[in-house]
């Protein structure tokens, strides 16, 4: 035990340590919030479908030899994001469908154009740690840790402003529209602020996992909870302490970022299911 | 003048119109039901005076003061609602959610009339309780609860009883009337029930292949209705 404290305090002098920690936190954080949204609305796989867009758009950036990708994919996820929203009932091509074709359109062409243009002899490498998360969030510079904390805060409070009516859209859409709630509005105002999120989470975990990030600690909650400002706030506190957890271990043992998150996750959502099978789940 | 006039309406949906030249009106306290076949257009024309898609042609007039978003409005059960983690207060809170704009909390006065809606249906008890949890005649007092914080003059009822047993049905019926009657709301009833429409409302609008709109009485005499009260014994 003092062996794991002694070397806790060793790493904590480290400056990288604390911003990994930092990011860690807000990027779950922000993540889990929107979670309980995506998963009722059946978005789920609007976030997998955006993460790879995001992977593409990282390897356009990194084809053009961009020293700073993020406004770039920030910008063409959130573009994507209100595409795949915005084309609502009147689309040719509708729902799943598109995400599924956007998703894997992306994922190749990223593939593509890091094959044909990337110097780099590592490429398998390179791909790996863009979908599965790599040491990045170990290498991240202080205008990066700015970057991200600005928008998380931005994030936070958005959702907290919207909190209302994002629950008034999800719970029962035709409702909100047919007494007077501005709908489009909100959905797309949803489908900017997941895009952030899925461009924040890249970071952390990679677009393979960012999935798991937004919609497990939601699930979880879920299973004890039963109103939706104590799942809500139940997910958010769950969300922080799993990437908590997730970072120290994975700084301990050197098993990957991501990875090591995710299965804190799973880990927590049995946890919460055994819980809630047994109590029956708590009446707030 | 009246609350809603329809004026030549022709409507329907992807581009196919089933219904054309509908004209109708509902005034203050009347209590109309829409009756017609499965397929006739019934909850089309409720999508449509909801403002939730266009016509294809005429115009729907509002008079008394209401606006189009002020209507009140008991939808049928969507699949997100059966695993949705809400409790029955912000249930029926988010009915004012309509009227807040960009305001981002809810007023006091706003919690207040939930309160006596929450009430007024009923179902005090149940106020901290999980929705999903709740029984369908439970859940269909929530959802009434809501629509009364979106409204106070025009409730829309989409099928308000289907699934319901016999004595919950009873029970939904005799509140939708007390509402009428003590509270003095226009209700819009959409159903499939012709025995109960001929007992509570005041009005009748039946579409399908013969279209009739008038009072109760008149709805008896012209014999239209024959098919439903006669139990189907047409084709």
């Amino acid at each position: 035990m003092t062996a794991i404290l002694e070397k806790l305090t060793l790493y904590w002098q480290y400056p990288f340590v604390r911003y990994a920690l930092a990011v860690g936190v807000l990027i779950s954080l922000c993540s889990s919030l929107l979670g309980v949204t995506l998963v009722l609305k059946r978005f789920s796989f609007i976030g997998d479908g955006l993460s790879h867009v995001a992977f593409g758009a990282m390897a356009i950036a990194s084809v053009l030899h961009l020293t700073n990708d993020m406004p770039l994919v920030l910008l063409i996820t959130i573009l994507s994001a209100i595409a795949l929203l915005c084309t609502g009932q009147n689309a040719k091509i509708k729902g799943d469908a598109a995400v599924a074709m956007i998703s894997v359109g992306a994922l190749a062409i990223g593939y593509l154009l890091m094959n044909l243009f990337t110097p780099s002899g590592n490429l398998s490498g390179d791909v790996c740690s863009t979908l599965f998360g790599s040491t990045s969030i170990l290498t991240l510079t202080k205008t990066e840790v700015r970057l991200c904390t600005v928008l998380s805060v931005l994030v936070v409070a958005a959702f907290v402003f919207f909190y209302h009516k994002v629950f008034a859209v999800t719970f029962d859409e035709s409702f909100a529209a047919a007494t007077g709630v501005k709908t489009k509005v909100y959905n797309f105002i949803i489908a900017v602020i997941i895009a952030v999120i899925i461009v924040l989470a890249m970071n952390l975990v990679g677009s393979l996992l960012i999935s798991a990030l937004i919609i497990f600690p939601a699930l979880s909650a879920m299973r004890v909870f039963k109103s939706f400002f104590s799942v809500t706030v139940c997910s958010a506190i769950l969300s922080v302490f799993c990437s908590l957890l997730g970072i120290l271990i994975s700084i301990l043992a050197g098993t990957p970022v991501g990875s090591t998150i995710v299965a804190a996750d799973i880990v927590m959502f049995f946890v919460f299911s055994a819980f809630g099978a047994i109590f029956g789940g708590v009446h707030a | 003048m009246a609350l809603i006039t329809c004026q030549d309406l022709c409507l329907g949906y992807n581009g196919q119109e089933i219904l054309h030249d509908l004209n109708f009106e509902v005034n203050s306290g009347d209590y109309l039901c829409i009756v017609g076949e499965n397929g006739s257009g019934k909850s089309t024309l409720m999508r449509t005076i909801l403002g939730l898609q266009r016509p294809f042609a005429g115009q729907i007039l509002t008079g008394d003061g209401l606006r189009l978003d002020e209507i009140g409005y008991l939808p049928q059960q969507t699949p997100v609602q059966k695993d949705f983690p809400a409790s029955v207060w912000e249930v029926v809170l988010s009915g004012f959610e309509g009227g807040c704009g960009w305001r981002p909390f809810y007023t006091k006065a706003e919690k207040q009339r939930a309160e006596e809606n929450i009430l007024a249906m009923g179902i005090k008890a149940l106020r901290g309780r999980c929705y999903r949890e709740l029984s369908g005649g439970q859940q269909q007092r929530v959802l009434l609860a809501r629509a009364l914080c979106a409204t106070s003059k025009l409730l829309f009822l989409d099928e308000p009883v289907s699934g319901l047993d016999p004595k919950v049905t009873a029970e939904m019926y005799e509140l939708i009337e007390k509402l009428n009657r003590e509270h003095g709301i226009t209700v819009i009833m959409i159903s499939h029930d012709i025995g109960a429409a001929l007992r509570y409302a005041s009005h009748i609008l039946h579409i399908g292949d013969r279209v009739f709109f008038g009072t109760n009485a008149a709805y008896r005499e012209s014999g239209i209705g024959t098919f439903f009260t006669k139990g189907g014994e047409a084709q």
